[in-house]
Parts: structure tokens; C-alpha cells; sequence
């Protein structure tokens, strides 16, 4: 035991008179080794994220002429089922009835539709709860019912009862002409 | 792993190899003379069930995967494919899908075992926590493996699986654009859970190597919980109990063919025989029979983040279980009052997974009378999953920490030979040793 100690001692001393370019090594080598894993793990993560080509796929065109007054066309839009809903002027009568009502995620009906379309209500037809397809017309505010686990939506598209904490999300698309959007 | 070994190479060339690569001293170390507790019953079978189903899986799953097609257009035909015209695609499609559920039963009876007899405690936390990370490796892998046949109910499972995860704050929706590959469940997806649920398994196989070196550092936990104190304790693994686990693994067998063969499609869903459509939701989602009980957890709870945390909980509990329990006798052969409150949560889970298969407002009597709290009914499967729910966590963290403090426990036998030699008819305690010679 004594001898390990002696022998190292000198040993140390030895390479004491130049500790810089050892630890220059040892550290060089660190850094490139953390440099190499954190360069290397962004690209690792962000592939799983939306490719080009799904990018690219985003946005669709809808011609309006298809929805007949108090009906609704389900378009499939980035993998998600779409409702473009013609709502008839009673429906939009309860929608803005609803806005006084004590809502949960308070939105007026308003502000889920374009200015001077009040008709057109355009809504990604999931369900914010667990993304079930809630279903036409159901439900007792006329708007939609979730099978799932019971989510009730007005004709506004708000939730008004049910697990689901949000109102259908209104995705971002604008009016091309009278009778043409342009969803994404 | 034992530490003692007792192999003695014979020929040249296993002393060759010994000195070079000892393979054929761990072999008789871990499976041929390591030293068994004597009084092992059939409970303590279903690790090597475990072992066994694990293997038909990967087996079985890289068969499939040289006829499947993990694409949207694709994969709901080739599957249907498999079981009609790839030549024993039926077969070996059945033994994957019913194999599965068999997986998990026996794993259940595993886990519940290890409840029962204290298994868990000092000094095998880590061969516990090891466990209980294939477990949860294993509800990974048969989440993702449910999707691949992309049926209604494989595509909306996953999509309210995924959706789970956007529950989370800030954080939620981005994870979840992420998980998919896109704006929604699709080929992107259909594709990463095809590669991760072929990853899994070889995970979940490198787990149970650590598990089964957890398990051989202090040996088998026994029926009576106590330590082997001497040799006479034990016998060597095989002939005993191979023979004895080859014995169950056969009734076990018995049990997987009846599925495979006569109810090939009595624990899947019938909506999954409908190819997906991603704009009809089936009227109700349900997973996989294993998975229930979880499920009813996270539909007893009103707010979405909150069911989610729940649900979370009831698997994290179960990881800290050792640090809970405050009682030093394992087994509950011991603890009358104890053994009470496990069969009440046995019987908790069953009823848990009863209420995860049904619709959360549909009547749990079938009885006219309503049982009306506020606007509550409380006769409705919600309600029941509540109660249920509630015990679930109490039995972990009220009545397991104070019952170890509060109970008195029957009284311990000394060894584990003490309880059989108390017997008239018990023969020496060295002759136990013996018979294995023959063999």
C-alpha cells in the first residue's frame, strides 16, 4: 500500500509541472462529446414533427354552393374531420341568444363567424375533450353531441355541458368569393 | 448470480470455454442448481408463463411484420390478408392478438401474487420497480400494436390516447403535433407506432434480464414470507421447478389454444372489423379488457387534466407501493385483517375494469327508482367508478401504511422447514436434499 502511494506521489508531481494540456484533452473531449449529443438530439426530436409535405397539404378550398340552409358538409382537412355548417336564421337566433349565457369558454357567436356571414360556421369537428366526431344536430342546444363521453355544443359550436373544457376550435380561413373558402 | 457456484466443468473442452467465455457456469448457476425455496405453489409459476408468452410474441410479431403494411391505405387489407390468405397467417395472427391478452393476464397474476405475498418489500425493491417498468412497457407496446390494424376502434383509440396528453398545460398541444406527425392520427403516426411497437419488446426483453438478476441476488420470496435460513430451505431449480413451472405452462397453454382456436375474436372489438374513417367516431370507445380499469379511473374524474392525473396516479402509486407498506411481515398468510382489504382491492380492480367497458351514464342496477343526489344519479356507471376509484388510491396510501402500524400479525414461523416439520410424519430435514440426484 505504501509503495502505491510512493510511486504515485513523484507521478503526480511529474505531470503537475504541465496539468494544462492534459485538462485541455480532457475537457476538449467533453465539450465535443456534449456538443455532438446536443446537435445531435434536436435533430432526433424535431423529425417526428410535420414533415414538408404535410406542411405543404395544409390548406384546402371549399365551395359553399354544396351546403344546403340547415345542413352540414363534413370535409376532411389535415386529417380531421371539417364542419361547414349553412345554420338557418332560427339557429343563429339561439347562437346569439347563448352569448349571455354562463359559458365556459366564454366566446360570443360573433367572434366565430366572418363579419356579415353569420350562416357560415366553419369548425374543426373534433371535440376538445378526447377528439371524438360529435354528431350533427344532437344534443339539447341543437348544435352537436359527443358520443363519447357526452359533450354538448350549441349552434355557436361552444361547449354548454359535458367533460370537454373548450369550444370547437375555429380554424383560420377566409372567404375567396361569395361562395368559395379557403381553409388553412 | 448467486455468488456460490457449484458447476464443475467435466469434458476439456467446457474447461476450455469456462476459462474463456463461462456461459455454462451462468446457465447452471441461474436455471439448473440455483437454490429455490422449497415450498414455492403454483402462484409462483407465471414468471416463467411470462417468460414464455413474451417470446411467442416476438416470434409471433416478426412473422407478421414480413406480411404487414404500415401505411393508412394499406394496413386494415394486409391484416385482413394475413388471417385469410398468407398461409397460417390465421394462426400466428390469432396467437399475436389473443397472445397479447394472455400476456397481461398472466402478468396480472404475477403482479397481484407479489401483492399478496409481500414480494416486494426488502430487499427486493429494485426487482419490483423493474417490474413494474415492463409493465409499463407493456401497456406501451400493446397501445401501439392495437392501432397497426387500423380499424375504427384502433384509429379512435389513438386518437384519444394522444389527445390525453394534450391535456397538459402550454405544453400539451405542441407534444401532441409532435406524438402525431401531423395535424391529426395519420400515416406519419400509423408509421412511428409500427417502428416503436417493434422496439418495445427488445426493451421490454433487456428489463427482464435486469429483473431476473434482481430476482437471483436475494432469491425467491416464499408462500410464508420469511427468509431461507439454510440449505435444507431450498431445493435446486431444476428438476423442481422446471418441471413444476412446465407443468403450468402447459395448463396455461390449454387456456391461450381455447382463445387461438374456438373464440379467436372474443376479446377484441367488433368495430375493428370496420377499416378506419377518421370522420365517424364509433358511439363507444373502449380499449383493450387489460387496460379497463385505468380507463375508469380516468373517466371517474370530471376535468380533463385532473382524469389524466388520476390515471397517472393509480400506475405511480403502484411504483412506490415498497416505500408505502410499513408492515415488516410479507406475506399475508400472516395478516388477517390485511388479506381482508386485498381481496376487497382484488375485487376493486375487477369492478374498475367493470366500469371502464361501460357507457359512464348508464344504470349499474337495472332499476327503476332513480338514486338522485343533487344532479347526481348515483346509480350509473360513473358513479361506481368514483367509489372504486376512491379505494383504489386509499388502499394504497391510507389502509397499507396504517395498517402495518396499527394490526397485529399472527405469529411467524421461524424457517421456512419449521411449519412442514411441525408435522408428525415430517421426514429429517436432510432428506430433502436428495432426490434431486436421481434426476
Amino acid at each position: 500500500m505504501a509503495d502505491t502511494v510512493a510511486g504515485a506521489s513523484p507521478d503526480h508531481h511529474v505531470s503537475g509541472d504541465d496539468p494544462n494540456r492534459r485538462d485541455f484533452i480532457h475537457i476538449a473531449t467533453g465539450v465535443a462529446a456534449a456538443g455532438i449529443v446536443g446537435g445531435l438530439a434536436w435533430p432526433f426530436i424535431d423529425q417526428m414533427n410535420p414533415a414538408g409535405d404535410t406542411l405543404a397539404l395544409a390548406s384546402i378550398e371549399f365551395d359553399l354552393g354544396k351546403v344546403v340552409e340547415g345542413q352540414q358538409v363534413v370535409v376532411k382537412w389535415r386529417g380531421k374531420p371539417l364542419f361547414v355548417r349553412n345554420r338557418t336564421a332560427k339557429e343563429i337566433q339561439e347562437a346569439i341568444k347563448g352569448d349571455g349565457a354562463d359559458l365556459r369558454d366564454p366566446a360570443t357567436d360573433e367572434s366565430r363567424h366572418k363579419a356579415g356571414k353569420a350562416q357560415w360556421l366553419i369548425l374543426v369537428g373534433t371535440c376538445t375533450h378526447l377528439g371524438c366526431v360529435p354528431t350533427f344536430g344532437g344534443g339539447e342546444y341543437g348544435g352537436w353531441f359527443c358520443p363519447c363521453h357526452g359533450s354538448v355544443y350549441d349552434t355557436s359550436g361552444r361547449i354548454r355541458k359535458g367533460p370537454a373544457p373548450k369550444n370547437l376550435e375555429v380554424p383560420d380561413y377566409s372567404f375567396l368569393s361569395d361562395t368559395k373558402v379557403k381553409v388553412g | 448470480m448467486s455468488g456460490h457456484s457449484t458447476y464443475e466443468p467435466k469434458s476439456g473442452l467446457e474447461k476450455w470455454l469456462d476459462s474463456r467465455l463461462p456461459i455454462l457456469r451462468f446457465t447452471n448457476d441461474t436455471i439448473i442448481t440455483f437454490p429455490t425455496p422449497k415450498n414455492l405453489n403454483y402462484w409462483w409459476t407465471f414468471g416463467g408463463i411470462l417468460a414464455l408468452m413474451l417470446g411467442i410474441q416476438i416470434v409471433s410479431g416478426i412473422v407478421l411484420a414480413m406480411h404487414y403494411v404500415p401505411h393508412v391505405d394499406m394496413a386494415f387489407n394486409s391484416v385482413q390478408r394475413i388471417k385469410r390468405d398468407v398461409n397460417f397467417g390465421w394462426l400466428i395472427q390469432g396467437m399475436h392478438a389473443n397472445g397479447a391478452s394472455m400476456f397481461f393476464l398472466a402478468v396480472y397474476v404475477h403482479i397481484f401474487r407479489n401483492l399478496y405475498y409481500g414480494s416486494y418489500k426488502a430487499p427486493r425493491e429494485v426487482l419490483w420497480l423493474l417490474g413494474c417498468v415492463i409493465y409499463l412497457l407493456m401497456i406501451g407496446t400493446a397501445f401501439f400494436g392495437y392501432v397497426l390494424p387500423w380499424g375504427q376502434m384502433s384509429f379512435h383509440g389513438a386518437v384519444v390516447i394522444t389527445n390525453l396528453i394534450g391535456a397538459l398545460p402550454v405544453v400539451g398541444h405542441s407534444i401532441t403535433t409532435w406524438l402525431w406527425g401531423g395535424f391529426a392520427v395519420d400515416d406519419p403516426t400509423l408509421n412511428r407506432f409500427f417502428s416503436l411497437h417493434y422496439l418495445l419488446p427488445f426493451m421490454i426483453a433487456g428489463v427482464v434480464a435486469l429483473h431476473i438478476w434482481a430476482l437471483h441476488v436475494p432469491g425467491n420470496n416464499n408462500p410464508t414470507g420469511v427468509n431461507v435460513t439454510s440449505a435444507s430451505d431450498t431445493v435446486p431449480f431444476h428438476p423442481y421447478y422446471t418441471v413444476k413451472d412446465g407443468f403450468a405452462i402447459s395448463v396455461f397453454l390449454i387456456l391461450y389454444a381455447t382463445f387461438v382456436f374456438y373464440l379467436p375474436d372474443a376479446l377484441g372489438d367488433a368495430a375493428n372489423y370496420i377499416k378506419a374513417n377518421p370522420l365517424v367516431t364509433p358511439q363507444h370507445i373502449v380499449p383493450e379488457w387489460y387496460l379497463l380499469p385505468f380507463y375508469a379511473i380516468l373517466r371517474a374524474v370530471p376535468n380533463k387534466l385532473m382524469g389524466v392525473i388520476a390515471m397517472g396516479g393509480a400506475i405511480a402509486s403502484i411504483f412506490v407501493l415498497p416505500w408505502l407498506d410499513t408492515s415488516k411481515v410479507r406475506s399475508m398468510r400472516y395478516r388477517p385483517t390485511m388479506r381482508l382489504y386485498y381481496f376487497i382491492f382484488v375485487l376493486d380492480c375487477i369492478v374498475l375494469g367493470f366500469c371502464g367497458a361501460h357507457s359512464p351514464d348508464d344504470p349499474v342496477f337495472p332499476i327503476s327508482v332513480s338514486l338522485q343526489l343533487l344532479d347526481a344519479n348515483l346509480n350509473s356507471f360513473v358513479w361506481l367508478s368514483r367509489i372504486a376509484a376512491l379505494f383504489y388510491f386509499v388502499y394504497f396510501w391510507v389502509i397499507t401504511p396504517l395498517m402495518g402500524l396499527t394490526e397485529t400479525p399472527l405469529p411467524v414461523p421461524e424457517t421456512i422447514s419449521s411449519p412442514v416439520l411441525s408435522h408428525p410424519a415430517a421426514t429429517p430435514a436432510g432428506a430433502a436434499a436428495s432426490p434431486e440426484k436421481r434426476g
